[in-house]
């Protein structure tokens, strides 16, 4: 059994391995940022980086309840998509969202308030890590059941479209969401009546404990759209880069009117599927050689050391500043009080006006 | 022997039809397949075929008649060889003997006269000397559409068939003409993904209208309505109001069978977060629609396709809106308090009167909402006549009648005089076969023999 799992999971990694070294070096070479632009990649993926360390320390000592699941190694997905998005945009995922809402510019206290289940938290306690929201920032969730979120991404397309916002609904969802039904019934709907919606597959490779050559017949993701004519592109989703440089293209795609597009980030997560999962299924030299040779962060940071554009002292500094506030949001998530029990009562149906 | 032609059902629910053309004389010949007529059904105009080669030998039903109950003769075809003398000669040998049709075994459905008659007082929701039409339950719902559609351009339709076929119980009948396709849109076939559709455009400031064909087809969508509509309200703290009605036909038809003849009241009125709906009358169906489309809550919307076809008086209001959540007492009595929705009040007001001839007045509460539950209305007639029967065409385990007698118990036990008693369909799958099925559903008699029973009568 154990053998056979871990022979599949050497499978899978051989076969992506080699479409991330591609589209890398392709990527690397006209994907080019202004040093500006790397500096704020590298503040804000490490932000999330940062965040997720402090998340899974805190998991561990009791302060975090229920399901975590963390989003490090994926950093370059969000940020380079956000880097790309325009005012107005939407973001929904799954339950693996804390990146895509530091990347949109959610408070960082409120978030993890939400994940100590705090009042402070933006849902008040009442949702935890897999259930938070904001409307100021356009985050439409953080939703818990395996591609449910496809379904209302396109619905958020429906209502850009009605209204003519000229708004984008960036849809995100994972390789194992690749395989439900109404991601189907969705890109149906949204390539017929030509919905301004961005799909975003990350494909971190395994599906909780099952890789990808374990659960898909055809492991191109990108092209699942193809019998509903709706494009997709592979791309390098550790290369913030080639992320931002596809993403521009596609949200140019869906705003023009032309219908979905599909985006497969070609990515990695280095901790488990969630904080109980402890990753057996495969080795940690895949895991050691994935962080070594492509971790997104690592990147940018060569990048910004080799150009000169920044010293070690400058990144330091970054970092250390990230930490004042990754702690400030730890401080806050365990000193801010609990929901007042009267909320329990609260928020099941929106009163009607009297 | 000459071959009669029967004006054929069209539909499970059909029990009469117009005749609205002819599209053969007598002494033309026909070959099976060959479109003789067209009948006009309350859902759409069809054609009808000859199954038969011959000549036509006589027309008994002009075209234009109206109300033409199925299985009437209307035509004769004449075999080969066959005179007009053989149809004579038929009609002496043996009168046509109705067949006892699909819908024959359903109740009989309470006649429009004595739906007005039940309605012991004026209703305090409709101003005295209101001017009053009589629709079916079909119109009052499209009305209802339609006004709401005028008024709010967030308002919009969707789901399968309900725009160019005019919706497949034509419900949504003329909404396309009016507000085009931007705003009355065709799925496909697909009720997980437009149910989670229409969610993200309730999120996104829409406010759908979303129809299953039946509500049997939403278990597939199920998963959208629990847990992202109704739950995302309280997720996210009271960010992500989510206003959306889903709606459709709910419960048992005619001779449809297990799966397409279940009663899910008591399935969404278990979720906190959805308010659930499901009336009886054409105004309550008009009035309480308008209200969950301008409720900013997702709103679970259950009508019956056995009462589409049925006419109320509907009061012609510029604006009537029922608010949700409030019973109505459709018949006072004294005696014993029966309590149902939607078609359960068939039977239910049936059993009233042939209650009422023995002396027994029963007091008549259509709840209209299932959730919230207007418990007080209940209550109040409980103390009053000191028993109480539920009538449900849903299953008796955790069903309506379960949750209403468990509460009137802890609230009003002093005053039963005894015990709560539930009338619900059988606990069993539907069946098709129409006995079975007329024994599966509640009947008048059973009501009548449960309200006795409670009344020691």
């Amino acid at each position: 059994m154990a053998t056979s799992r871990k022979a599949s999971a050497t499978k899978s990694r051989s076969s992506t391995k080699s479409k991330v070294a591609t589209k890398k070096s392709k990527a690397r070479t006209t994907n080019i940022f202004t040093p500006e632009q790397d500096i704020d990649a590298y503040r804000e993926m490490l932000m999330i980086r940062r965040f997720e360390e402090k998340a899974g320390q805190m998991y561990g000592m009791g302060l975090i309840g229920g399901f975590c699941h963390l989003y490090i190694g994926q950093e370059a997905v969000v940020i380079g998509i956000s880097m790309a998005i325009n005012e107005g945009d939407q973001f929904i995922t799954s339950y693996r969202d804390h990146g895509h809402m530091l990347a949109l510019g959610m408070d960082p206290k409120g978030v993890m308030a939400e994940l100590t289940g705090r009042r402070g938290g933006y849902s008040k306690g009442k949702g935890g890590s897999m259930h938070m929201f904001s409307r100021e920032k356009n985050f439409y969730g953080g939703h818990g059941i395996v591609a449910a979120q496809v379904p209302i991404g396109t619905g958020l397309a429906f209502s850009n479209k009605y209204l003519g916002n000229g708004a984008v609904s960036v849809t995100f969802y994972g390789d194992g969401a690749s395989n439900q039904g109404q991601i189907y019934e969705s890109f149906n709907m949204a390539k017929l009546w030509s919905l301004p919606v961005l799909y975003v597959v990350e494909n971190n490779q395994y599906a909780m404990g099952t890789s990808i050559a374990r659960a898909s017949s055809n492991m191109d993701l990108s092209q699942r759209g193809a019998s509903f004519g709706i494009p997709g592109e592979k791309v390098d989703g550790m290369n913030v880069c080639a992320v931002k440089e596809a993403s521009a293209r596609a949200l140019e795609h869906c705003r023009s009117g032309k219908g979905p597009f599909i985006l497969e980030m070609m990515t990695y997560r280095y901790r488990g599927h969630s904080m109980s999962d402890p990753a057996k299924y495969r080795s940690k030299e895949e895991v050691q050689k994935m962080r070594a040779e492509h971790d997104p962060i690592e990147q940018v940071r060569a990048r910004l050391l080799s150009s000169k554009t920044s010293s070690e002292a400058d990144l330091k500094d970054i970092d250390k500043n990230i930490r004042a506030i990754v702690a400030e949001a730890a401080e806050f998530a365990q000193s801010d009080a609990q929901p007042d029990p009267s909320e329990l009562y609260t928020d099941i149906l929106i009163e009607l006006d009297a | 022997m000459p071959i009669q032609v029967l004006m054929p059902a069209l539909s499970p629910t059909m029990e009469e039809g117009k005749l609205s053309k002819w599209l053969v004389k007598v002494g033309d010949a026909v070959a099976s397949g060959d479109v003789i007529a067209e009948i006009e059904t309350d859902k759409a105009t069809m054609e009808i075929e000859a199954v038969d080669e011959g000549k036509i030998g006589r027309i008994f039903i002009e075209e234009g008649t109206d109300n033409v109950a199925i299985n009437t003769p209307i035509a004769v075809i004449l075999a080969d060889g066959e005179d007009e003398s053989a149809i004579d000669e038929m009609a002496s040998n043996a009168a046509p003997a109705p067949v006892e049709t699909p819908t024959a075994a359903i109740e009989p459905a309470v006649t429009e006269t004595s739906v007005s008659s039940v309605v012991v007082e004026a209703d305090p929701e409709i101003p005295s000397g209101t001017e009053m039409v009589s629709l079916t339950i079909r119109e009052a719902l499209r009305d209802a559409m339609v006004e709401e559609m005028r008024r709010d351009e967030a308002v919009f339709v969707m789901g399968e068939e309900v725009a160019e076929y005019q919706g497949a119980y034509k419900v949504t009948q003329g909404l396309l003409d009016e507000f085009g396709d931007k705003r009355v849109v065709d799925t496909p076939i697909t009720e997980h993904g437009f149910a989670g559709l229409g969610v993200g455009a309730a999120f996104g400031g829409l406010k759908p209208v979303v129809e299953f064909m039946t509500f049997n087809f939403a278990m597939q969508a199920i998963d959208h309505i629990i847990n992202s509509a109704a739950k995302t309200l309280y997720m996210s703290g009271g960010q992500m109001g989510c206003s959306i009605v889903f709606r459709g036909p709910n419960g048992a038809a005619a001779r449809v069978a297990a799966q397409h003849s279940q009663d899910y009241a008591a399935w969404y009125a278990a979720i906190p977060g959805l308010k659930v709906v499901s009336p009886y009358s054409a105004s309550d169906a008009k009035g309480l629609l308008k209200a969950a489309i301008r409720d900013p809550n997702p709103v679970i919307f259950l009508e019956h396709e056995m009462l589409y076809g049925h006419s109320f008086d509907v009061p012609v209001l510029d604006d009537f809106v029922i608010p949700l959540g409030s019973a109505k007492i459709l018949r006072q009595g004294a005696d014993v308090t029966l309590v149902s929705y939607s078609n359960g009040l068939t039977y239910t007001l049936g059993a009233a009167d042939e209650l009422a001839a023995e002396g027994i007045n029963a007091e008549v509460i259509d709840l209209r909402s299932i959730r919230p539950l207007d418990m007080a209305t209940i209550i109040t007639s409980v103390k009053k006549t000191g028993r109480i029967v539920t009538i449900e065409e849903g299953w008796a385990t955790c069903g309506i009648g379960a949750e209403i007698s468990a509460r009137v118990v802890s609230e009003a036990f002093d005053y039963l005089d005894a015990p709560p008693t539930r009338i619900s369909s059988e606990d069993v799958p539907m069946p098709y076969a129409a006995n079975l099925e007329k024994l599966a559903l509640p009947s008048v008699d059973e009501i009548v023999v449960a309200a006795k029973a409670v009344c020691y009568a």
